[in-house]
């Protein structure tokens, strides 16, 4: 199974998890849950807006996914990202991976969440005291992306 | 030539549209050249000189200095935050 997918409805994880196990030769699925925090440094989050690049999006993840799989012997990828307006505690990403043994599921889950937060075009908008605004990139994520490179 | 240009999330609200048509005069070969363009047109446009503006050319990341063909679809928007 390689799939991802955008989309602003929830998504359900048990039954995203059990959907990867398709075959008996997979030994090792890892799983990656984003969620929505209540509290950044500047205050407490009332709620998220996010925005992305319909079209780029999808091209992106696809890519992305296609690069885990030439790096890793992986046996499913699935990736799922929202958009929209979310609430504190909501699931904004999924992402899981299989493979007959954990160091490439981990590692390919790891690398994917990374590549991710720094390629795919999507932007997060907080609001906190009733007021709008935009996340900054962290150099801390940029830092990640580039230890597979 | 004539181009699509697609503006995303700060830039997008600060510029106060999302998109644009825009026919384009020989002189601008690269997206460098564009944005420079895009700059001359007054004060609210100096969003998009920002030292960490990312772009695209037909929906897959590039550098300003990337060539610009007809009918090409660009988009310039801030670091992506999602995940």
């Amino acid at each position: 199974m390689m799939t991802s997918q955008i989309q602003q409805a929830a998504f359900d994880v048990g039954q995203r998890m059990q959907a990867m196990h398709t075959n008996h030769d997979i030994g090792a699925i890892v799983s990656f849950v984003g969620h929505v925090r209540s509290h950044c440094a500047d205050g407490q989050i009332d709620e998220l807006f996010l925005e992305h690049y319909a079209g780029m999006t999808e091209a992106s993840l696809a890519q992305i996914e296609a690069t885990a799989r030439s790096k890793w012997p992986l046996l499913g990828v699935d990736i799922v990202h929202r958009y929209g307006a979310l609430k504190p505690g909501d699931a904004i990403v999924f992402v899981a991976v299989a493979s007959a043994h954990r160091q490439a599921a981990f590692d390919a889950a790891n690398f994917i969440m990374d590549i991710l937060k720094t390629q795919a075009p999507f932007w997060k908008r907080e609001k906190r005291n009733g007021q709008a605004h935009w996340v900054e990139s962290r150099d801390s994520d940029l830092t990640a992306a580039q230890r597979w490179s | 030539m004539s181009i699509h240009i697609l503006y995303f999330a700060r830039y997008r609200e600060a510029l106060g549209q999302s998109q644009e048509n825009l026919e384009l005069n020989v002189d601008i070969h690269t997206l460098a050249d564009l944005r420079q363009v895009l700059l001359s047109r007054g004060e609210a446009w100096q969003v998009l000189n920002d030292p960490r503006l990312c772009c695209s050319r037909n929906q897959t990341l590039c550098q300003l200095d990337q060539p610009i063909s007809d009918q090409d679809e660009i988009a310039f928007f801030p670091m992506v935050t999602g995940g």
